[in-house]
């Protein structure tokens, strides 16, 4: 099953089991949706629970957030994260905070979907990868699945969250294929880092789209260098499951964090500074940092993927921590 | 409003129901006039904004609602939350950022809440409660619950992308929603005319709202808009916009030197104060007499000063529940 399928099933299923689970977003009905998630889901629920919206970002959010006070537990689709900067202010300064500032007495269960990564010629307005920003926001959850399963197992718990969550899907990924449970309760639990592949000489660490460079980059190290890489998924950067990347580190004692983000003020620093304040005595290398280069990302395609990070950036990464 | 409509209006409500009134604006009143004072002294602290000179709105508009309903409002607050019946001692100690207060010490002047009340909070982002209150009316809709939402706002909201994106939704999607604009002719400093180039009911019309400009300094003006704008709403009909025009007596804040306006226009304007009318009317009416205004006046004074010994002797938050209510539990299953 492709990740977009595996999406629409989780929210199928969802909507069946809670009725106060409604979507709203631009051209998730007729059209659609831009990544075809929702795709079919108007005609099976009709238009009171899938809700075409005019191109108002912003007033999108803050009616979720609404909806979400008044006992609703509704989805948001912005196309993609780039345009989530229109809603930021209802997402950070209202959804993240509400809980907190009214002493607990209002939370607001919304789950706000969003699709990131480069890599499409795109060009800079609809490339980036941004969730980093997202979790730097205490009172969000931040997902970000890089399997078809895991997708519908992560999407399945945002719905059975009290919480804002944040749902970062990779455009690159919608077409991946893979095996998905058909439980209608399966679910993948938030803060549980997936151990992809074990190894024994250095910890890869991704998440969302990275996850795939990180597994081919430990192939090839195999294969050509016989380095043994473990890799992780983080699957959420909040909660954060630092521990099982922790316990990786001192076994492998080499870390390498790869990201499709921004390096400068990346999630992928945060990353780095968690594992030097937990396990600096396992490391026998500074912890390595795979990142987009700070650049807007260009249209043109040598440029673009000159500009994000490959598996030969990770594999070179890697390979220069064994060099003293 | 007519003379004829103010006399039906005043005998339909009767001396108790407007005594009422009477009362809550004079407690506004004299609950802003005291945290004026306690902020010079230092015991409330942040910004504050107060609300004498607005209070007509506050109360003329909220008692038209019921205990369901639900209320949004910006970081002038305090008003609206003593008209919702909001326990005065606890919104004094939420001033002074103590752990008896409406959120813990946590919210402080510009987010008072009170969700048992329908009090949804104070919001401090210039017009980003608007499209909360669209979707609460989203919810009910959904819920087949027959609660309104009163969003209040100043004129200020007006520049803001929001504000057009909220009401553009309301009316696509038909929610019972009430936009309540307090046209207090500034926003900090600059000037309502300098911030439309139109008029606010124009834009609400432009929408196909529903739109009424009221006398905001009368607050049987208020009430009998309000109580309009509330049937429309509750009957499914759709959102309602409501313009007051009233005048803010203080600065926009404390932190305000109000160099931008004379003093002569404060005066004029406190020449058509909403507590000194409806005492004079209820008087003429044989409503009311100087020693029932009297009792008044004595009753807002105690429960003020009551507030500020509760505020003063209530603790201050522990320091461990710092991480309180960053995340609700989930519910699995
Ligand atoms: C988005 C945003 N921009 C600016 C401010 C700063 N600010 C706070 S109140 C205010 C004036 C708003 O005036 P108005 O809406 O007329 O309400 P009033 O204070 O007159 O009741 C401004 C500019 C803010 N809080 N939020």
């Amino acid at each position: 099953m492709r990740m977009r399928d595996a999406l629409r099933e989780a929210l199928r299923e969802e909507m069946l089991r809670d009725e106060r689970i409604f979507l709203l977003g631009e051209d998730i009905g007729l059209y659609g949706g831009s990544y075809a998630v929702t795709k079919g889901l108007l005609e099976e629920f009709g238009e009171e629970r899938v809700r075409d919206t005019p191109i108002a970002e912003s007033a999108i959010v803050g009616i979720g957030i609404g909806a979400a006070m008044g006992g609703m537990h509704p989805m948001v689709e912005i196309m993609t994260i780039n345009f989530s900067f229109l809603a930021l202010d209802q997402i950070v300064n209202n959804a993240a905070k509400l809980l907190h500032m009214s002493n607990g007495q209002i939370n607001v269960p919304l789950v706000i979907r969003m699709a990131s990564g480069g890599g499409s010629q795109l060009a800079a307005t609809h490339s980036h990868s941004l969730e980093g920003l997202y979790a730097h926001f205490p009172g969000l959850k931040v997902v970000c699945p890089s399997t078809p399963a895991d997708a519908k197992g992560l999407l399945k718990r945002a719905f059975r969250d009290e919480n804002t969550v944040i749902f970062i899907e990779h455009t690159a990924n919608y077409g991946l294929r893979g095996e998905v449970p058909d439980d209608p309760d399966f679910l993948v639990e938030f803060g549980v880092a997936n151990v992809v592949r074990e190894g024994t000489d250095v910890t890869i660490v991704g998440y969302s789209g990275s996850v795939h460079q990180a597994i081919r980059a430990a192939q090839l190290l195999e294969e050509q260098e016989e380095i043994s890489a473990e890799v992780i998924d983080l699957r959420t950067l909040r909660p954060l499951d630092i521990d099982t990347v922790v316990a990786s580190v001192k076994k492998t004692n080499r870390a390498v964090v790869v990201e499709d983000a921004w390096k400068f003020g990346g999630f992928g620093g945060e990353l780095a500074a968690q594992i030097m304040e937990r396990a600096f005595d396992w490391l026998d290398a500074p912890v390595a940092r795979v990142a987009c280069k700070d650049v807007p990302l260009p249209y043109n395609r040598n440029l673009e993927f000159y500009a994000l990070p490959s598996e030969e950036d990770v594999v070179e990464a890697v390979l220069g921590m064994f060099k003293e | 409003m007519t003379t004829e409509t103010r006399k039906d209006l005043m005998h339909e409500l009767g001396a108790e129901q407007l005594g009422l009134f009477l009362y809550q604006m004079v407690l506004i009143r004299r609950f802003e006039e005291k945290c004026g004072e306690l902020y010079t002294k230092g015991k409330i602290r942040g910004f504050l904004h107060l609300y004498t000179g607005q209070e007509a709105c506050a109360v003329g508009s909220i008692n038209c609602l019921e205990p369901r309903d639900k209320i949004l409002t910006h970081y002038r607050d305090h008003g609206h939350a003593l008209a919702r019946g909001l326990d005065p001692n606890r919104v004094m100690a939420e001033l002074f950022g103590k752990a008896t207060g409406v959120a813990g010490g946590r919210g402080g002047s510009m987010h008072l809440y009170d969700v048992e009340k329908g009090f949804l909070g104070g919001y401090a982002i210039v017009a980003a409660h608007l499209p909360l209150a669209v979707g609460l009316g989203v919810a009910a809709q959904m819920r087949r619950e027959d609660f309104v939402t009163l969003c209040i706002f100043g004129d200020g909201s007006v520049g803001e992308g929001e504000f057009h994106e909220a009401l553009n939704m309301a009316v696509l999607w038909n929610t019972p929603t009430i936009f309540f604009c307090e046209n207090n002719l500034y926003g900090m400093g600059v000037p309502f005319k300098a911030s439309l180039s139109t008029e606010i009911p124009k834009l609400a019309a432009a929408y196909n709202m529903p739109a009424v400009t009221v006398d905001g300094m009368d607050v049987l003006a208020v009430y009998e808009a309000t109580r309009e704008a509330v049937a429309h709403a509750r009957a499914g009909k759709g959102p309602y916009f409501i313009e007051a025009m009233t005048y803010r007596y203080r600065g926009h804040s404390m932190a305000d030197p109000e160099l931008y306006r004379l003093k002569e226009e404060i005066e004029e304007a406190k020449r058509r104060d909403c507590i000194d009318r409806l005492r004079r009317q209820m008087t003429d009416a044989g409503m009311l007499d100087d020693a029932g205004y009297a009792e008044i006046e004595a009753r807002a004074e105690a429960v003020v000063n009551e507030a500020v010994e509760f505020a003063e002797r209530s603790p201050q938050p522990a320091l461990e529940t710092l991480f309180d209510h960053l995340y609700k539990e989930p519910a699995i299953g």
